[in-house]
């Protein structure tokens, strides 16, 4: 066979541009541009001098790295703070098997988590801290590594990742209040960055499948249950986050009061059922949306309502809606701030703690701003880790 | 009752003074016939006589709340069993096509065999694959639907219906969303199931197909059977005045 010249390949036009000119063409291309361009610069110039002047000569940066024990784990005692990193090293080992095992979406996780996990683990590396290894992150993130190559192309470990995940609660759980002969660590001592994220991650894992069901349920045709979730989800989203904390507070103990369900737990179903009922607003928006040609399509085929709504009408509805969803999350991550009230000191909680300690006086911007950095480095990454789901979904 | 008795021998769908109201519009004003095995039956009549409704009774998309329909012996009712069963004895296309656009085509046309026949994924897939095959659409077989045509589309929702080997087919206007150069792919289709002996009614606008392949036509209007004869008589001798009219409006683009 007589080989074929390759059509000629003709590259797009190179359009080369200066700076200069992408200058001129994006912020001067005409007299009031050049005006708000160069008003822009001194407001710039104005606000930034301020910022940076404060940060590198008059603030206290030493409040944070003494404190930094309380910030991250609030009470926790020192000498059991261990259990944390074995904490953080299973949910290392099984993070970096997901991302070796499945890839895609796994793998960025890992891989974003890993890159901080890193840079952090790093600057901590210089700082020698008296209450943990300061080369504990970096421990961590090497595991990730190391759990990713292990897990590339062993499908056969997928259910026990799975198990593994759904066992990571309880696991979590045991550890940091202790079992066996390990001393028991009172949850009223779980406080800090910790505290948030365990509240946020509870609150995210159960409130999700909780809003689903809600959404469902309103959309039901079976009346009792079509009521019931409406009432639920008007009766919550009608009631402040705070209120209902009070209440699961307050309320639980007069009610129940052979029932001792411990504060953090109480805490967490707060939030949880809270959240549960935004959600499901979420969800219903994407349900909607979904054309009745594919309930029916589904029907037509013999598939039940558990098998429409799993196969065919959810998968469409929760892609959709998935900015919304992950609004919520990052929302219910900061809401965590508001166990304060009830007594319990999350991030905020402890950064309050700090600033009325009288050694550290006067400290409030340098505190606060380090409590704003950690929330927003969490909430962007769950932002960032949501764009990915929608560019690997193909929506957006 | 006396008529339905007469009819049962070899009828696989037998409807019996079928009513249906939407609110308080009489959408089918009873309806009484029946389809025998194999039988090919063409549905017609003007937009809002009931043609549609009255196919989606068959397999419970609508629910008739008067009078009888059996399918294939099973009574329609309230009885979710029934419904599951006979929803996998009759396949059905849409005008809209339906597909799941958050699937390939192949899983298009494997979820229902693997979730509801609970049939092993590689057999699934080969029968799939076959039907694909049947319907001309096996090199499509890992795309997603909005990456084929419309009549490609449309020829994929046949396979789909057909994996789960129905003994009726039930086709809702399946040429009307299809530009008019994709229609004949999607009826050549349908002619060859026709005659492979598939129970088929069909609802559409489509004459020429009517006429080519049909046993039988049934003329509808304001929710009942006006008229319903074989095809030669239907179209060469109507004897029903909205008929004749309805048969000049059709014929005459």
């Amino acid at each position: 066979m007589e080989e074929r010249a390759p059509n000629p390949v003709i590259k797009p036009p190179t359009e080369s541009k200066g700076i200069l000119r992408w200058l001129k063409e994006n912020l001067f291309n005409t007299w009031y541009n050049a005006l708000f361009t160069l008003l822009a610069i001194v407001f710039l110039y104005v606000a930034f001098k301020g910022i940076l002047t404060w940060a590198f000569t008059e603030a206290n940066w030493g409040v944070i790295p003494a404190n930094l024990q309380i910030f991250l784990v609030g009470a926790y005692p020192r000498e059991e703070i261990w259990r944390v990193w074995i904490v953080i090293y299973t949910l290392g080992l099984l993070l970096g098997l997901s991302s070796g095992i499945w890839g895609g979406l796994a793998l960025r996780l890992a891989l974003v988590i890993g890159a901080v996990g890193g840079g952090v683990g790093i600057i901590l590396a210089f700082f020698p801290t008296a209450f943990f290894n300061r080369f504990g992150l970096l421990g961590g993130v090497a595991l990730l590594a190391v759990s990713l190559f292990l897990g590339r192309g062993r499908q056969r470990l997928r259910p026990w990742v799975l198990g593994g995940w759904l066992l990571s609660f309880p696991w979590t759980m045991i550890w940091l209040h202790g079992f066996a002969g390990l001393p028991t660590v009172l949850t009223s001592n779980w406080g800090g960055l910790l505290l948030t994220l365990i509240l946020a991650a509870v609150g995210i894992v159960v409130s999700f499948p909780l809003g689903v069901l809600l959404a469902l349920g309103r959309r039901s045709n079976l009346p009792a249950i079509k009521w019931v979730s409406t009432a639920y989800i008007e009766t919550v989203r009608g009631v402040p986050l705070v209120t209902i904390l009070f209440m699961a507070q307050i309320m639980v103990p007069i009610f129940l009061p052979d029932f001792r369900i411990d504060k953090i737990l109480r805490a967490m179903l707060g939030i949880t059922l809270f959240s549960a009922a935004y959600m499901a607003e979420n969800v219903r928006g994407g349900l909607q949306a979904i054309p009745k040609g594919q309930h029916e399509a589904a029907h037509a085929l013999g598939l039940n309502y558990p098998l429409t709504m799993l196969l065919i009408i959810l998968p469409q509805a929760l892609r959709s809606v998935i900015p919304a969803i992950v609004g919520q999350f990052i929302s219910l991550f900061k809401d965590t701030s508001l166990v304060t009230v009830i007594g319990l000191l999350d991030l905020l909680g402890i950064a309050k703690t700090v600033i009325a300690n009288p050694d550290w006086l006067g400290l409030q911007a340098e505190v606060y701003l380090f409590a704003a950095v950690i929330y927003f480095v969490f909430s962007y990454f769950m932002s960032y880790i949501s764009q990915k789901i929608e560019d690997a979904l193909g929506v957006g | 009752m006396a008529d339905l008795e007469n009819t049962t021998d070899d009828s696989i769908i037998v409807c019996d003074d079928v009513h249906k109201w939407f609110d308080d519009f009489h959408v089918l004003k009873g309806i009484t016939t029946a389809f025998k095995k194999g039988e090919k039956a063409v549905i017609c009549g003007p937009s809002g006589s009931g043609k549609s409704t009255f196919i989606r009774t068959i397999n419970r998309l609508e629910i008739h709340q008067r009078g009888r329909i059996i399918v294939d012996g099973i009574e329609l009712s309230d009885d979710l069993r029934n419904i599951d069963r006979i929803r996998q004895e009759v396949g059905m296309v849409f005008q809209q096509f339906n597909l799941f656009p958050h699937l390939t085509v192949l899983q298009n046309v494997t979820l229902s065999p693997i979730w509801v026949k609970k049939l092993a994924k590689g057999e699934a897939e080969s029968e799939a694959l076959a039907l694909l095959e049947r319907v001309g659409i096996e090199e499509h077989a890992h795309k997603f639907p909005a990456q084929i045509s419309g009549g490609q589309q449309q020829r994929v929702a046949i396979a789909r219906a057909l994996a789960m080997q129905p003994k009726i087919m039930l086709f809702d206007e399946p040429t009307s969303a299809l530009d008019p150069e994709m229609i004949n792919e999607v009826l050549d289709v349908m002619r060859e199931l026709a005659a492979s002996g598939m129970t088929m009614l069909v609802v559409t606008h489509e004459m020429g197909f009517a006429r080519e392949v049909a046993d039988r036509i049934i003329f509808m209007d304001e929710g009942a059977i006006v008229e319903e004869a074989a095809p030669d008589i239907f179209f060469d001798n109507p004897q029903n005045e909205r008929t004749r009219l309805f048969i000049s409006q059709t014929l005459q683009h």
